[in-house]
């Protein structure tokens, strides 16, 4: 498709050469098959092959949890798996997108895009500059014409015709021995829609590669009364790109000064709001709210509200009588009534001999059996906020400077403090605790409080300066395609001589692509030569 | 409120019904009856039920996003019943200025056999919605990604009927095309059809019989393409205003959700299938698979990936 004639009839507009230009046995050298391989990878069916392809080497993706996405499931799926997992990890299914089959496609299929719109682009701004073809001598070939006469002058008839063609069309009218011909063309736009299509999906690309490179994104956990600082090492998580220059980190801090959470009565989340206290780099202050769908910008920067939690804040004593830990612990939400687990380590306790651990389960609306005994939560709010903790003794292992999971205890080393029923059987101990409780620790090892409930909101700081762009070119890429789809691309040839009787005008339509109104068009043409006296040659005059 | 919704569109499922069988009756009476037959009383009897079981759907629609305080195409069971309402419609709307009484049986099938799906097994209480999806874009991306599905819906069914008809014009020679009493539009059709003009023999099937009444497989392909072109480009808007709230809720305009991979793949086919087009020397039954397949694809992504594949979308609830 590297040659674009602009001629409605697709016998004329295809990839011909493509099809016909093959190898020619062994005279080809590397040139003739360097060639053929560019002719063979812009052409219309090799694009059409690497669509097809594209959309099937993109399904994995949908199937197999991907790594960038959600490392845990794929840790699960490798652990469930043990068979076939590591084979498909070797062949790149849990990192479709970033996987070099997957690139390969979407690379070629450009390449191949690029082949193929730049030659049409300068063809097209040149069949722009040179307007109209040549009227085709025969016009029989054309499903969509007519012959009329009409008894105005020649003169008269053509001053008609071009003005009822109007602006709209670009015209060449020739005059030879008598016989006017007007070759007339519009909708020049359908090409051009095309073509900026075309080319506004390359820029899509090249703009979504850019911010690949050079973004960045940080993730904070910040529990009401603390802040968040937009650097790379106050994150509990923070990736970028290749280019990241750490000079366009906007730098500022964020409090987070209530969190606010509504639920229907059915538990059905409503309303999740962070209100928070921004400070600039430039020491401005200002408060702001962040809820979903409406992130905060700071800068070309944005702060999203994506989780939240409940922190109770907890205070140890060891058995010295020191305090050994104190301020709220994140406990992780398990389900929509927010029954939620975590961990408190208190390596510090009675100086490391031994440590203590308590791993907590918080039910914001304890609901109770007839024992009193918690079974769970019945409502996401702190309605009758209770929290259980079991406790462990021990080494905590922390150490070794092994990565800790921040919501479940590692029991290893560690021993659990029992109790015992009135019949003798042991069981693990529960402290239940409600907010302002302080609960002593079994034999004189200290005592724990739960002083209050607070909420923890966990934020998204992202920096992507390739959003915008993108969004230009999705636009460009729609209108493009608008036009491309719905603009008629219309020519009108005209043919008009000095008959026996009056004046004859011949005349002839042809669209490009699909154009149900172009009958109507030549009609309106042709209606400017007086009343139809017309032979409707279209039809069956054959 | 939510109940009267629900009973009005149980209505407009019967009625639909109905007309489904009266449009079986018009076919049918087609492959009976000689070419050109003046009145087509059953088909207008499944005409005038259409437009009583649009009605009901679409006040049962409408009740049941008051019912809910908001737009009625947040969960699978409204988005299926937004996306029927917009086939039928479409199909009614069609018809006022083209004949498209064949495309009658299949479109009320859609409409019944959608409505059923969702009504015993995606049905959820009207509710409000979860803040995630508490966005204007909600009222943008779904509403084109329902009116999109239902139109490249009815563009589906011309495919198949394209399909059937070219196997039927080859039992029978080209000189003994009989004339079509569906409007052939387009610029083209004069010519393809022109040669059609002499009193031919009946086909001897009854299948024969009734695709000799409708159009050429040519005409219903154009047809097809022209909706399956305004369906694609909606489709495209589908996408690009999905990446726009993407961004907005989740922080990031593209992340490979699953759904958003099924889009894709169904933007690529609807793609692949627009350039199967462009291409010189295929036979037009290709541009009927493709476009087939695209639409094999586009409810597997709601029927199949919404249902059955973890992703963000899941929490929309069934
Ligand atoms: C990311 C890859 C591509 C996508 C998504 C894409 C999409 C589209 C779409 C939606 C159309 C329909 C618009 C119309 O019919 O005017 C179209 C048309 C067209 N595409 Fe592509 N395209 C891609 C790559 C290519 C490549 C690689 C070529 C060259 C070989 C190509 C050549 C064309 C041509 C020539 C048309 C116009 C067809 C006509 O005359 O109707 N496209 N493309």
């Amino acid at each position: 498709m590297a040659r674009y004639v602009p001629e409605g009839l697709k016998q004329e507009g295809a990839d011909a050469p493509a099809a016909s230009e093959g190898p020619r046995g062994p005279a080809l050298g590397v040139r003739g098959w360097l060639r053929w391989g560019w002719r063979q990878l812009t052409s219309m069916r090799v694009a059409l092959m690497l669509l097809l392809l594209l959309a099937v080497v993109a399904l994995p993706g949908s199937f197999f949890p991907q790594r960038p996405q959600n490392p845990e499931a794929v840790a699960q799926y490798l652990q469930t798996n043990p068979d076939l997992g590591p084979f498909l990890d070797r062949i790149g299914m849990f990192d479709v997108y970033g996987s070099p089959w997957f690139s390969a496609v979407y690379l070629l299929l450009f390449i191949s895009l690029i082949g193929c719109i730049v030659p049409r682009t300068f063809a097209h701004a040149q069949a722009m500059r040179t307007g109209p073809s040549r009227v085709p001598r025969n016009f029989s070939r054309f499903p969509v014409r007519a012959r009329l006469r009409t008894s105005a002058p020649l003169s008269a008839a053509v001053t008609a015709a071009e003005s009822v063609l109007g602006r709209g069309y670009k015209r060449q009218t020739t005059d030879r021995d008598g016989v006017v011909e007007i070759s007339a063309e519009r909708g020049y736009g359908r090409e051009t829609g095309n073509l900026v299509f075309h080319l506004a999906l390359v820029g899509l690309l090249v703009v979504t590669a850019w911010g690949q490179l050079v973004q960045y994104r940080g993730q904070a956990v910040v529990v009401e009364g603390d802040s968040a600082v937009n650097s790379a090492v106050d994150y509990d998580s923070f990736t970028s790109g290749a280019w990241f220059d750490s000079g366009s980190q906007e730098p500022f801090r964020i409090r987070l000064e209530e969190f606010t959470s509504r639920f229907t009565d059915a538990a059905r989340p409503d309303e999740f709001i962070a209100d928070v206290t921004l400070t600039r780099g430039d020491g401005e202050v200002s408060t702001a709210r962040i809820e979903p769908n409406s992130p905060l910008s700071v800068g070309s920067a944005r702060v999203y509200l994506t989780g939240n939690g409940y922190a109770p804040v907890i205070t140890v004593t060891d058995a010295s009588g020191e305090v050994a830990f104190s301020g709220p612990v994140l406990f992780l939400p398990q389900d929509t009534a927010y029954t939620s687990t975590g961990v408190i380590l208190v390596p510090d306790a009675n100086r490391g001999e031994p440590q203590l651990g308590f791993s907590g389960q918080l039910y914001p609306t304890a609901l109770r059996a007839e024992d009193g005994t918690v079974l769970g939560s019945t409502f996401p709010l702190p309605q009758d906020p209770v929290l259980i903790l079991n406790l462990w003794t021990g080494d905590l292992g922390l150490d070794d400077g092994a990565p800790q999971n921040l919501f479940t205890l590692d029991i290893a080393g560690l021993e659990q403090a029992m109790d015992v029923t009135a019949d003798g059987s042991e069981f693990p101990l529960e402290l239940e605790l409600a907010p302002g409780d302080t609960v002593e620790l079994p034999d004189g090892q200290g005592a724990v409080t739960f002083s209050e409930l607070r909420r923890f909101a966990a934020l998204d700081v992202r920096w992507d300066p390739s959003v915008p762009w993108m969004g230009v070119f999705a636009a460009l890429a729609f209108l493009g395609l608008a036009a491309s789809l719905f603009m008629p691309r219309r020519r009108i040839w005209l043919r008009i001589e000095e008959g026996a009787s009056g004046t004859v005008v011949h005349a002839a339509a042809l669209a490009r692509g699909d154009d149900p109104g172009l009958q109507r068009e030549l009609d309106r043409v042709t209606g400017a030569f007086g009343k139809r006296r017309t032979t409707a040659e279209a039809k069956n005059d054959e | 409120m939510s109940e009267i919704s629900t009973a009005l569109v149980l209505g407009a499922v019967v009625v639909y019904l109905i007309a489904m069988v009266s449009f079986a009756v018009d076919i049918s009476g087609l492959g009976r009856r000689a070419p050109q037959r003046p009145v087509r009383k059953a088909a207008n009897i499944g005409m005038a039920l259409s437009w009583l079981g649009v009605g009901l759907h679409a006040a049962g629609l409408v009740l049941r996003g008051l019912a809910a305080g908001r737009v009625p195409w947040a969960n699978m069971y409204e988005f299926s019943l937004t996306f029927a309402l917009v086939a039928v419609l479409g199909f009614l709307l069609i018809q006022r200025s083209r004949d498209i009484r064949y495309l009658g049986v299949f479109v009320t099938f859609l409409a019944v056999a959608v409505l059923y799906v969702a009504f015993w097994h995606l049905f959820v209480e009207a509710d409000g919605v979860q803040p995630i999806l508490d966005s204007y874009w909600l009222i943008i991306h779904v509403s084109v990604a329902a009116a999109s599905t239902g139109v490249f819906s009815i563009a589906a069914g011309a495919s198949i009927l394209q399909l059937v008809q070219h196997r039927q014009s080859r039992h029978v020679p080209a000189a003994q095309q009989p004339v079509r009493v569906g409007a052939a539009g387009g610029a083209g059709d004069a010519a393809v059809e022109s040669d059609a003009v002499a009193e031919p023999a009946p086909p001897s099937s009854f299948v024969g019989r009734v695709m000799a009444q409708l159009p050429g497989a040519e005409s219903l392909e154009r047809f097809a393409y022209r909706l399956n072109a305004v369906a694609f480009v909606g489709w495209t808007l589908t996408v690009v205003a999905g990446a726009i709230w993407a961004e907005a809720a989740w922080g990031r305009p593209w992340g490979w959700d699953p759904k958003e991979t099924w889009s894709l793949v169904i933007w690529l086919i609807y793609a692949a299938y627009l350039h199967v087009r462009a291409t010189v020397g295929w036979s037009i039954n290709r541009f009927a698979w493709f476009a087939l397949i695209g639409f094999v694809a586009l409810l597997a992504n709601f029927y199949i990936v919404n249902v059955f594949i973890p992703g963000n979308h899941s929490y929309s609830g069934l």
